[in-house]
């Protein structure tokens, strides 16, 4: 198991803790914390083998919040000193004091066990900054050479993001963590042009971003060779791919399409953040309110939805939040009913719900923490079917592969998705692509008409590395689970006629 | 203000440093100075708040090997002087290990860079929650009202300073400081079941009343006392400059010159090179960019710190002039940096940080284009745009915060929202009616493509393609 960074331990990360924290208290605060953090991230990217564009950052800081007479004061600064802390801890206790007669409701915080001093590092072999650059352009340029070298590809994209991120989280209860957690995303995608029809398309690699390093790309977790050799065929075949006639299908989902499904539809709309009206005047509230916790039917029995911060290789898992709340696993959904939130500290205490499931997460050390989306997962059935097993159970329907285009509105009830791949279901086979597919329903519809999940077999962990909520804005890396589906008369679309041709 | 900034020393300073420091070919340095502060609110108190201060240093090498010109591209926050030669020399080490980069070209010269966009002395401009002054004063005063009234309000107001240093080893020195400021507040019924939505952008908040603010939200809540709700199908939609603005700013942003010539937009001719010169819109319509635009100032030179298909890091410190993408209805220009506009053999015009669009027979404004309504729909803004497929640039998304009914030149009800699909170049070329331009703040993409100015839109056919019970 790799150690946390030495460059990050080194930093005077009690020293700050010391001079913040015991300043906060002076000045009277119920609660203080402290978070220093070191984020770095490298963007590589090549177009046709060639490369296209590097970057590679690192940002640094940290940032103190207090809780005075039950409001919030949060101050950030970049500069790691003592007297830096202190004054930034006094700033902090300002705030709050501004904020005081603007705020209506008083803060108080969820009990947490205090851990002592405590470290966590997500599970990966190779740091992604131990690899030269190089080293992945060659890897990348040879992939994609080998995209080029089949005719239908006309142009090859091909980009890697990989970050470590350290967090050293202290608080006055007596908690202290340092974390490191690294991720990694790698996607290829291949342009077609038809010639005759001038049609063009893309199809793009599905290997999901994951909290793994550079061994991801080297043989660990996915085939890449495997998944590049088919991807031309596959391009070649959607760019044939006869136009879907709109209406009523059963739809079988690939994981790979239904993790993004999943976070828009049921992530988004379980964060009690949203239900309270906290996100109203941006991402939005949520059709799940608070009221209906424990009654509403979000969809058919054979509906389980799980939320975890502690998923193997999972994005949003962690040892401890940003308000020191140890990683665990809860029910959202189970057989058809919604029956719990993604929680931080507040919320938890607000709707006297116990302790927090630990959703607090800044990401950057010039951001309050927030609610933020843990790992969401659809939970496969044990012992049930194989994804050709519920093919076979649909007439007429479509089997859709891996994640493209996403959009649902802002109480999370109406939704339009498309995917990489479309086939056609016929007598319980598949029978060639589609093209111009979408596929339009309402959330709990939608989940209503889910027949069947599959075993464990047909298990895959998906995930996103861009996840944006919150104003100023705030971007999260997230995992989503689940096993193959099958859905029964979901709406289709021909997108080329919503285009009115 | 003191000289001394965040790490104690002068941005100018650490720029020259690591200037001095560079032992490759070419160097350039970017040295960004930032200041940021925010309230935000929900159902009439305060949530969050918050002052950032930062830097971010750039450094980019440029190696010229025997099989062209290879770039190393290095960023870290927070950097003191005696932090500088480690990320010059890991910019280096970047550029002599990488391959050579494409869009390669010479680095700029200080005789290409406009006289006014030096002042290379000054401070960086800084901000700080003081500049919300007026609106911070009257906030807990317009939470009473709104609150006694049975409304409540959900916002976010935000003022960030950056200021840009740009140096290279060709000798340029560039400083531009950027103000971009926005409120945008969400009204809604007590019981949620109504919403509206009223954003402005700003340079500096002196131009913002809190109080009028809340009054066009009442006003606009009070239209939506009668419900009626409508099928999805095709409707005579008027799209106020809010929802314009962000259908134009995926546009914009899709009209990217070697993306064009790869094959892969809306904007590729069939067969090979780009629909530049095409004519797109029916109407007289003008889509343009300006640095110098009245309240819409934006940086006069290119700033990039990293390559790709619209920007180039060689491009640093070129001077961006006021650009037509569309004149007369017809495609003018695309996003270009010298390697893509010698590619496509069209003139170097890069991205620029605003976008204005008018049309040359425009007489009316919102409330006249209203009056002169027999039915219709009149929306707030969208949301939740994204590309559905790319060959005809179809976007999908949603109405939010007020979809109107118009009947007789009068709004007489809300009507329920919808998910649409429609394409904007599209639209250009089925708009039955073009308003009067003026500035405005894109809903969705308003977060970082703050400054636009557009006109109403009347269509007469939008594709409402399906209900949002969403309220």
């Amino acid at each position: 198991m790799p150690e946390i960074d030495a460059a990050f331990t080194d930093l005077p990360l009690r020293r700050l803790a010391d001079a913040a924290l015991s300043r906060a208290k002076t000045l009277g605060a119920d609660h203080a914390d402290i978070r220093v953090e070191r984020i770095k991230d490298s963007h590589l990217s090549l177009h046709d083998a060639r490369l296209d564009g590097t970057s590679d950052g690192e940002d640094v800081g940290f940032a103190v919040r207090v809780l005075l007479d039950g409001s919030w004061g949060f101050a950030s600064h970049v500069d790691l000193t003592p007297e830096s802390a202190e004054r930034v801890a006094e700033q902090a206790i300002e705030v709050a004091k501004v904020s005081r007669p603007l705020s209506t409701q008083r803060i108080e915080l969820a009990d947490e066990p205090a851990y002592g001093d405590l470290t966590w590092v997500s599970p990966y072999d190779v740091d992604p900054f131990s690899v030269s650059d190089s080293d992945k352009i060659s890897l990348l340029a040879d992939w994609s050479s080998g995209l080029l070298a089949h005719d239908i590809v006309a142009h090859a994209d091909a980009s890697v993001h990989s970050v470590v991120e350290n967090k050293f989280y202290s608080d006055l209860a007596g908690t202290t963590t340092t974390q490191q957690r690294v991720r990694i995303q790698c996607q290829l995608e291949a342009l077609g042009i038809d010639k005759e029809s001038g049609r063009f398309d893309t199809m793009r690699t599905l290997a999901a971003p994951a909290g793994r390093g550079w061994e991801y790309l080297t043989g660990t977790g996915y085939d890449w060779a495997a998944e590049l050799d088919e991807l031309p065929e596959h391009l070649t075949e959607k760019l044939r791919a006869p136009s879907v006639e709109g209406g009523v299908y059963d739809l079988v989902i690939d994981p790979t399409n239904l993790f993004l499904t999943i976070h828009e539809s049921i992530g988004h709309a379980t964060e009690l953040d949203r239900a309270l009206g906290y996100e109203a005047n941006y991402a939005g509230t949520s059709f799940a309110t608070f009221d209906q916790l424990g009654t509403l039917k979000y969809g058919s029995p054979v509906m389980n939805v799980t939320g975890d911060r502690v998923a193997e290789h999972g994005l949003a898992s962690i040892g401890w939040d940003d308000e020191g709340v140890a990683g665990q696993e809860w029910d959202i959904i189970k057989d058809g009913v919604l029956v719990g939130y993604q929680l931080d500290r507040p919320m938890a205490r607000l709707k006297e719900l116990g302790r927090s499931n630990g959703c607090a997460f800044a990401d950057s050390p010039g951001h309050v923490p927030m609610q933020r989306m843990a790992n969401v997962s659809l939970q496969p059935a044990a012992g049930g079917p194989s994804t050709d097993e519920l093919i076979s159970r649909v007439d007429r329907g479509i089997y859709v592969v891996g994640d493209k285009s996403w959009s649902i509105d802002m109480q999370r009830y109406n939704f339009q998705f498309t995917g990489q791949r479309f086939f056609k279901i016929e007598n319980g086979r598949l029978a060639g692509q589609l093209r111009d597919v979408a596929y339009q329903a309402t959330t709990t519809d939608f989940w209503g008409s889910l027949e069947a999940v599959g075993g464990p077999q047909t298990y895959y962990l998906g995930g996103a590395f861009n996840c944006g909520k919150g104003q100023p804005g705030q971007v999260a890396a997230v995992s989503h689970g689940c096993p193959a589906t099958l859905f029964r008369d979901v709406r289709i679309l021909n997108t080329q006629a919503e285009a009115g041709r | 203000m003191s000289t001394t900034t965040v790490t104690g020393v002068k941005a100018q300073d650490v720029v020259e440093r690591a200037l001095q420091l560079s032992t490759s070919d070419g160097c350039i340095v970017l040295a960004q100075e930032s200041s940021e502060a925010n309230l935000r609110w929900a159902a009439n108190t305060l949530t969050t708040n918050g002052v950032m201060r930062g830097r971010r240093l750039t450094v980019i090498a440029t190696d010229g090997g025997n099989e062209g010109t290879a770039t190393g591209v290095v960023s870290r926050s927070n950097v003191g002087l005696d932090q500088v030669e480690s990320l010059v020399r890991a910019a280096e080490e970047a550029a002599r290990t990488g391959r050579a980069a494409e869009d390669a070209r010479p680095l700029i010269t200080p005789d290409q860079v406009p006289a006014g966009a030096q002042g290379w002395e000054q401070e960086p401009a800084e901000t700080s929650i003081g500049v919300f002054g007026q609106l911070a004063s009257t906030l807990g005063e317009v939470f009473l009202d709104a609150r006694a009234a049975g409304r409540e309000l959900f916002g976010f107001a935000e003022h960030q300073l950056h200021t840009t240093y740009l140096g290279t080893s060709t000798g340029v020195r560039v400083r531009h400081a950027q103000p971009t400021g926005r409120i945008e507040v969400t009204g809604k019924t007590a019981d949620w079941s109504r919403s509206s939505w009223v954003g402005h952008s700003t340079r500096d908040f002196s131009d913002i009343d809190m109080a009028a603010v809340d009054a066009e939200l009442a006003r606009r809540l009070g239209w939506a006392k009668r419900r009626v709700d409508l099928d999805a199908g095709r409707y005579e939609t008027l799209l106020p400059p809010s929802a314009v603005a962000d259908l134009m700013a995926y546009m914009y942003w899709t009209s990217v010159a070697r993306d064009a010539d790869d094959g892969r937009t809306v904007f590729s001719r069939q067969g090979g090179g780009t629909r530049v010169g095409e004519r797109l819109a029916s109407k007289p319509l003008r889509v343009w960019s300006d640095p110098a635009a009245e309240g819409l100032q934006c940086d006069p030179v290119v700033f990039a710190t990293s390559s790709g298909s619209s920007q180039s890091v060689f491009d640093n410190g070129l001077p961006i002039g006021e650009t037509d993408w569309i004149a007369d209805g017809e495609l003018k220009a695309l996003i270009q940096t010298r390697h893509s506009a010698e590619l496509t053999g069209l003139p170097m015009t890069p991205g620029v940080d605003n976008l204005l669009m008018a049309s040359a027979d425009a007489t009316r404004g919102l409330d006249e284009m209203v009056a002169d309504t027999s039915r219709g729909l009149l929306l707030t803004c969208l949301w939740y745009i994204r590309e559905v497929e790319p060959q005809t640039l179809l976007l999908t998304g949603l109405t939010r915060d007020g979809v109107y009914l118009v009947e007789g030149g009068e709004v007489v009800a809300e009507v329920n929202n919808f998910r649409f699909n429609e394409s904007p170049v599209d639209l250009m070329g089925r708009l039955t009616e073009v308003g009067l331009t003026q500035r405005t703040l894109a809903r969705e993409f308003g977060d970082y493509f703050t400054r636009s100015a557009m006109p109403t839109w009347r269509v007469g056919d939008f594709n409402m393609s399906s209900v949002s019970k969403a309220s």
